[in-house]
């Protein structure tokens, strides 16, 4: 057996490092480690409640306005408030302008360059990802931060800026949008639209939102297999093998996502099992975040985020992260696109799943079909709005009580959990997506999804960073600042 | 012949990768063209480039023995000194060597050390609070001088950190600025008494502020979305905090007054703990204690009073409001 340290990991956000433990040219095991801590829920204590809504976006430059929105809603619910119709909509346009360009840039930036490595020059393809995916010079990775750029402006509009807006409120949203300026927005829609029926897709996204099972999503790349960025991808699911890569815990978790006026979610919470092929309602409840494994104090043993206690223990043995180890009900989840459109029943994701299981290719195709999926409602939000009726409720004192905020970034289920005491912040506690995915080992041993996922990778001769090993890492899109914030 | 490329790497420690992210929003159709058009060439950014792990690491120590030329040295995120003294908070992954002996090393090779956002250039967010990780900027503590290099550091050029401080930074900051070193045009008179490039230093938020006739007479929100000036009882700050944010706006058309929420002075030392909640302004006996800095403040008390009582109604009402409910008239003037 031999040891491998892989790392430092980039297209991730923030700093990562995989340890491998490799036997006859595959990973027999694998420690995740977060190696940065800030202590976003230590400085959060004392504040007053309100004020999390400047600190907690700054958890993250990639998805902020996810963590504001989780604090809204942990500060909305903490204060018992709700925002009106049109603040509803305008926030759920603002999470769905971030959560898709987060999708693009994982798409284009991230995940695709891996494709152009040497390791891959005898596949028929090589040149084509070269053209369009290299780092700096490819003409798809140009032409996707040219749309990324021209996307983020609906944020200026909305948001004043984007990342680490302010105008993300417990009561709603505190900008506004005129009737004129409305009908700009949607323009901007349809442009990035544009761009990804065009580039990405080469066909209409109701095209492939209507894509309802495994075979017709190969039946229509057969009509031209590299016509399109996502197709050419789907060519290289075939040869490297990227179905059978990666499998994860087989347990997904989705809080529910864009929640509407009336009630209710665009996309459904609940629990999939890949056990049974079938969804189970949520209850938070059933979490703990346990820190055997973590450079931090565990010795109140696992605990639910609103008893939750952060605090360094640098020289804990056994140790080997900033993260701690999240379980619902005792076991270990993966969240993501994937965990959201099972949850949601989309036929495409529900088939490839249950053929392939959580996967390098279930994992990025989930993710493509959102980008399809969220444009059009996107459009039906702005349609929605109400130009001269309220945007938001002025916000309670939030003296006293619990507050809790679940939300879904684009890398899965986030939330904030609030106690407020005196009007002070006495307890602050956050459990991002990839604290779940990259999880390290609990008290009993039991590896997290990204550990799960890795056993079992090849590492070819004198790989000292293993490609396998970096697609299915980068297929979870980990974001390692929030993961331990 | 052609200049050699100026070569920048970019690492990332105690931040949230923010300013890289809002790097890629710079208005450009062409990002990495308009980096290569100005002769700059990203030896390694986290976000852009292919090499990992074992390939960086190889990079890394390139520079750090003079192997390969470092003409800017980007940090993003503040410097965690802890536990102690020791930089545990961050150890580079795959190295075993905390971040921030990585950076002393590459800072004594490097031409330029650029300060990519407040974090790496007084600390920021990340020293909020207790500041548990003691985390602190390049050259800066909040505005003492100091930080990881201390103050006497100069880099190779002669020019202490260039801090391009924001909470994030606008990317436009970013890009001219290394467009001004790429070009050996930024010299230690074009950098303000904080290390910022005085181009956006010079400059007020409040500076093309759209709310500026509510400020002219006074009339102020109250909640959030109200139309009103901020800065009686939002907490802004506009008038005293050093960028161009309303002048170059962010991601197309926006700002944050413009955005509808409070200037909180991201771009100044120590934004991170005002002493107050960052959406209430502090006053005494009614009056706002941060007034503007080169005004008096008997003048501003006697002009603000002044212009509250001849504050047109539609101003009046319109600032209270989340939309325009008394419109300007539509008469002629007869203007000449």
């Amino acid at each position: 057996m031999t040891r491998l340290l892989v790392g430092p990991f980039n297209r991730v956000e923030g700093d990562l490092e995989v340890t491998l433990d490799i036997d006859d040219g595959r990973v027999t095991s694998a420690r995740v480690n977060a190696p940065m801590y800030r202590g976003f829920e230590q400085i959060l204590q004392g504040k007053n409640p309100h004020d999390a809504l400047v600190y907690v976006p700054r958890i993250c430059g990639i998805c902020s306005v996810s963590q504001s929105v989780a604090c809204a809603r942990a500060l909305a619910s903490l204060g018992g408030i709700a925002p009106p119709p049109n603040g509803q909509h305008v926030t759920n346009v603002m999470l769905a302008t971030e959560n898709l360009a987060d999708h693009l840039t994982h798409f284009y930036l991230f995940f695709m360059p891996d494709f152009t490595r040497p390791v891959y020059a005898r596949q028929p393809w090589h040149a084509e990802a070269l053209r369009r995916f290299a780092p700096q010079t490819g003409e798809q990775t140009r032409a996707a931060i040219a749309a990324r750029q021209r996307w983020f402006t609906l944020l200026g509009t909305l948001a004043g800026k984007w990342p680490h807006t302010q105008s993300v409120e417990a009561g709603g949203s505190t900008r506004p949008v005129e009737a004129a300026e409305r009908i700009r927005l949607l323009a901007k829609v349809r442009e990035f639209r544009s761009f990804l029926e065009r580039e990405l897709f080469a066909a209409p996204l109701e095209l492939i939102t209507g894509l309802d099972s495994e075979q017709a999503l190969w039946d229509w790349h057969a009509q031209d297999p590299w016509r399109g960025d996502f197709r050419l991808f789907l060519s290289m699911v075939q040869s490297a093998g990227l179905a059978s890569l990666g499998s994860g815990p087989g347990r997904y978790l989705s809080y529910g996502a864009y929640p509407q006026p009336g009630g209710g979610f665009e996309f459904g919470s609940g629990v999939w099992l890949a056990s049974t092929g079938s969804l189970m309602p949520l209850d938070v409840s059933g979490i703990r975040e346990d820190a055997t494994h973590a450079w931090l104090s565990d010795a109140a043993g696992p605990r639910h985020p609103v008893e939750g206690i952060t605090l360094p223990d640098i020289d804990k043995p056994d140790a080997y992260t900033w993260n701690k180890a999240p379980r619902l009900a005792g076991q270990v989840i993966e969240t993501g696109a994937i965990a959201r459109q099972l949850a949601a029943a989309h036929p495409l994701v529900l088939d490839a799943v249950r053929r392939h299981g959580g996967t390098v290719f279930t994992r990025v195709l989930a993710r493509v079909l959102e980008l399809a999926r969220v444009v059009p409602m996107m459009e039906n939000w702005l349609r929605q709005l109400q130009p001269n009726a309220p945007y938001c409720v002025p916000s309670p004192a939030f003296t006293e009580g619990v507050g809790v905020g679940l939300s879904e970034a684009a890398r899965g289920s986030l939330g904030h959990w609030v106690v407020a005491s005196r009007g002070r912040i006495a307890n602050y506690q956050i459990v991002a997506p990839t604290t779940w995915n990259f999880s390290p080992r609990d008290k009993a041993g039991t590896a997290g999804a990204l550990e799960q996922a890795l056993e079992g990778a090849l590492v070819q001769p004198g790989e000292a960073t293993p490609v396998s090993v970096q697609h299915i890492v980068r297929s979870f899109d980990p974001c390692m600042v929030c993961t331990v914030h | 012949m052609t200049n050699p490329a100026f070569n920048v790497l970019w690492l990332q420690s105690g931040g949230c990768g923010g300013c890289s992210m809002s790097l890629l929003c710079a208005d450009t159709t062409d990002f990495h063209g308009h980096l290569r058009d100005a002769g700059i060439h990203l030896l390694w950014h986290p976000s852009l480039s292919l090499e990992s792990g074992h390939e960086l690491i190889g990079l890394l120590e390139q520079i750090v023995s003079g192997q390969v030329r470092l003409d800017a040295l980007c940090i993003e995120g503040s410097l965690l000194r802890g536990p102690h003294g020791s930089g545990r908070f961050h150890v580079l992954a795959g190295t075993g060597i905390p971040m921030i002996h990585w950076v002393r090393q590459l800072a004594a090779q490097a031409r330029h050390v650029v300060a990519v956002g407040s974090c790496a250039a007084w600390g920021g967010v990340t020293a909020g609070g207790s500041n548990p990780t003691d985390a602190c900027g390049l050259q800066y503590e909040d505005d003492r001088p100091g930080g990881l290099l201390g103050s006497e550091f100069r880099s190779a050029s002669g020019l202490p950190v260039i801090n391009i401080a924001g909470c994030p930074t606008h990317p436009g900051w970013v890009i001219d600025s290394l467009m001004a070193l790429a070009s050996e045009t930024l010299g230690d008179a074009d950098l303000d008494t904080l290390g910022r490039p005085r181009f956006y230093a010079d400059q007020l938020v409040h500076h093309g502020c759209t709310r500026n006739e509510y400020y002219e007479y006074k009339a102020s929100a109250e909640k959030p979305s109200d139309l009103g000036c901020m800065m009686e009882h939002r907490g802004c700050k506009g008038t005293q905090v050093h960028a161009d944010c309303n002048t170059r706006l962010w991601n197309g058309e926006g700002s944050c007054t413009r955005g509808g929420y409070a200037c909180i002075a991201c771009t100044e030392p120590g934004f991170q703990e005002p002493g107050h909640p960052f959406h209430e302004t502090p006053k005494f006996a009614g009056i706002p204690i941060g007034l503007p800095t080169d005004m008096p403040k008997a003048w501003f008390v006697a002009l603000a009073s002044l212009s509250k009582s001849a504050t047109p109604r539609r101003v009046k009402l319109n600032a209270v409001a989340d939309h325009l409910v008394v419109a300007p008239l539509a008469r002629k003037t007869r203007l000449k």
